[in-house]
């Protein structure tokens, strides 16, 4: 059985224009030890997936059908209680922001010894500090730092203290929305070498929320590309780099510059993700998708299995033969740019 | 396409900041108790922009290459040194040299949600530049400006306000903004950094025909080398305030000399899962700008550092024998000759790293 199943999710907004449907039918499990990525453009559902699997929605959000099964129990089954015990203690997150997520009236020793005591009543006072101490370590941080509050520290050294925060009970599941975006390359690349590393230590498994392919083609095992809410295209790291079958992966990859790379033609996306308060009906990339035709904007696609990928593309089957170089043109998409929108939106 | 002539020359230009500026400060200051502290954001900057090319000024947060871009369009006057445009010195420029300076200088921020007034439509946030330099043609400029920057049909665009646009779209206003006057060069300082994913190639393909077009010259300012190797001719890397790398972006990127650059270039991740990348990790943090360490500022964090020479002699960026690019590091020979040994114990105007402006050797 895997750590963490999710089953048909469907997580709404209320709106005042009715519900947006934020994640709409989202299934995937997630085995012990294991890293996915979790990439899309900004309000693709990402984060809010995540969310609902922490239980921190805001208010107007809630869950309207699905199961979340951690380790056996359903998630979405359990009073409030129940969930404050999980996290933490088994599943803990990584915000964006560092700065919003500590109190910037305790020091960070007293929060991270906080959430010790909270989860763990019988622990010392002597114990906490030694686990303080060693996560401080951990992370790279000088432990007589901890007595420090949040402002003192730099954006690196905060993002580092959240890590420690989230670590610091061995969580079995973390949850990474963005942990490195706001830094310099350098601290990314100590920050993500050391989470590695201390992942291997506890063996829990990780879900990195980002926007930045490259984190995800170096930080993880499988991942899901999501788009207005729905999973487009899913499965191993190599095959979703190498031989994607969904023209929006293909897209995505292509959007970015490689360093190893000296000239490279980048490929822009026209247009922007849909409406969720009333989604379009058939593939909800159709509007944006330089290969779609009449079936695709009135059909949902079904799930293609293949090379161990599963993509939602009524023509992925076609993609290995004919369409995969066409849509890998950055020609192609921009004539749909120019057909869709006169070329008005990027 | 970018030719040989050289546009502006940036000459050991200095840009540093008072710490406390507060009225304790001050007061303490005016009863003699202590000198005032200084972030040397820019100390000692030197390079060349030529016309048509793109150069890209990298480095981590804090390294001084906002300031830098910011000194360059003349945001900031420099404590030290100076830029030369078409033959003058700005800092012996006249008024109306300043203007004309001003007219072809332009800047590009990072934010489009903070750049932009959101009490002013896109045609007057377009159209202010030309009315402060009381240019004509109003109308006809702001549509040519609008469209070359892909917001089609202009005129519909003409009455909107920031809000009601995206931030792509924004993105292209003050790009519309910074070419409506035809400058000769542009700062572009994190152009698309706060745009999602999709957004991002649409506007730098917009950057890339911009230089195409116009023959324009551009420094894009980023920390983000996939992005500035995508765009530009030349890199010069900063690290506390000095380049320690200069030269063609490829040679940069492939066969950086420098250890800080190669530590830079090594933490890039790849969007590739079959590239194996053999990560280093440097050591420790950026150093105090503040108190300047002697010799050279990245000793602390370097995995090459070799001793005395390099604790007591700032390293002067020059051109080394068998490099393209211009390296300031001891561990290279120096193509001019210059033997850093000498500069070492008994000649302390070596080490000094003060507020003397003559006080780095050979730094030009």
């Amino acid at each position: 059985m895997s750590q963490l199943e999710v089953e048909d999710l469907e997580v709404y907004y209320e709106t005042e224009e009715g519900p947006a449907q934020a994640v709409d039918g989202v299934s995937f499990e997630l085995e012990e030890g294991e890293n996915l990525g979790i990439v899309g453009e900004s309000g693709c559902g990402k984060t809010t997936l995540a969310k609902a699997i922490i239980g921190i929605l805001p208010d107007a959000g809630y869950i309207n059908n699905g199961s979340i099964n951690f380790k056996g129990d359903d998630l979405t089954e359990m009073t409030n209680a129940q969930r404050r015990r999980l996290k933490w203690e088994e599943i803990s997150m990584i915000a964006q922001s560092a700065m919003n997520s500590l109190d910037p009236v305790y020091t960070i020793r007293e929060q991270i010894v906080e959430a010790i005591e909270t989860h763990r009543p019988g622990t010392g006072r002597v114990e906490s500090d030694e686990i303080v101490t060693e996560m401080f370590e951990l992370v790279g941080l000088d432990p007589e730092r901890a007595d420090d509050y949040p402002h003192q520290f730099s954006g690196g050294m905060r993002q580092r203290a959240m890590i420690a925060m989230a670590l610091a009970l061995e969580p079995s599941l973390m949850l990474a929305d963005e942990p490195t975006t706001a830094l310099d390359v350098i601290m990314q690349d100590q920050i993500l070498k050391r989470m590695a590393s201390i992942q291997e230590e506890i063996n829990s498994s990780m879900m990195v929320i980002t926007h930045d392919v490259s984190v995800v083609a170096e930080t993880c095992d499988r991942v899901l590309v999501m788009y207005a809410g729905k999973i487009a295209e899913e499965g191993p790291v190599e095959e979703i780099f190498n031989q994607p079958y969904h023209p929006y992966t293909i897209g995505l990859k292509r959007a970015f510059p490689n360093i190893r790379k000296s000239s490279q033609d980048l490929l822009s996306i026209a247009g922007y993700p849909p409406e969720l308060v009333d989604p379009p009906q058939g593939c909800r990339f159709a509007e944006r998708c330089p290969m779609a035709t009449d079936r695709c904007r009135e059909e949902e696609p079904e799930a293609h299995y293949e090379n161990g990928l599963r993509s939602y593309c009524h023509y992925a089957d076609e993609i290995d033969t004919e369409l995969r170089p066409y849509a890998d043109d950055s020609e192609t998409w921009s004539q749909t740019a120019a057909a869709t929108d006169g070329g008005v939106d990027e | 396409m970018s030719g040989n002539d050289v546009l502006l020359e940036v000459d050991d230009l200095k840009k540093h900041f008072k710490v406390n500026q507060g009225w304790i400060a001050s007061l303490m200051e005016s009863f003699g108790s202590g000198e005032p502290d200084y972030v040397h954001a820019v100390d000692g900057v030197s390079f060349e922009l030529r016309e048509g090319e793109t150069l890209g000024l990298a480095g981590e947060s804090g390294c001084g290459k906002t300031t830098t871009g910011m000194s360059l369009v003349k945001l900031h006057d420099p404590t030290a040194g100076d830029i030369v445009y078409d033959d003058t010195r700005l800092s012996e420029a006249s008024d109306a040299e300043i203007k004309q300076f001003r007219q072809n200088a332009q800047m590009i921020f990072q934010d489009p949600f903070e750049s932009l007034n959101p009490r002013m439509t896109v045609y007057d946030t377009v159209a202010e530049p030309l009315r402060i330099h009381d240019i004509r043609n109003e109308t006809a400029r702001v549509q040519r400006a609008l469209e070359f920057a892909e917001l089609l049909p202009a005129e519909q665009y003409f009455d909107q306000y920031p809000h009601e646009l995206s931030g792509g779209q924004r993105q292209r206003v003050a790009i519309a903004r910074a070419l409506v006057l035809d400058p000769d060069f542009i700062v572009a300082d994190e152009p698309v950094s706060m745009l999602d994913v999709s957004l991002r190639a649409g506007v730098l393909s917009l950057l890339d025909r911009m230089t195409d077009e116009f023959g324009l010259s551009v420094v894009y300012i980023s920390h983000d080398l996939s992005l500035l190797r995508h765009m530009c001719d030349r890199l010069a890397i900063m690290y506390m305030g000095k380049i320690v790398e200069k030269g063609p972006t490829d040679q940069i990127i492939e066969n950086p000399q420098h250890p800080y650059t190669q530590a830079l270039i090594n933490a890039v991740p790849v969007p590739d899962p079959a590239v194996g990348r053999d990560r280093v990790e440097l050591q420790g943090e950026v150093g105090d700008v503040i108190d300047i360490p002697t010799g050279c500022r990245f000793k602390n964090r370097c995995s090459e550092y070799i001793g005395d020479v390099c604790d007591q002699v700032v390293p002067p960026l020059e051109a080394k024998t068998d490099f393209e690019q211009d390296i300031a590091c001891h561990l290279y020979d120096s193509a001019e000759g210059y033997d850093p040994y000498q500069d070492m114990t008994g000649s302390p105007s070596a080490s000094e790293t003060g507020e003397e402006p003559e006080s780095t050797p050979a730094d030009d």
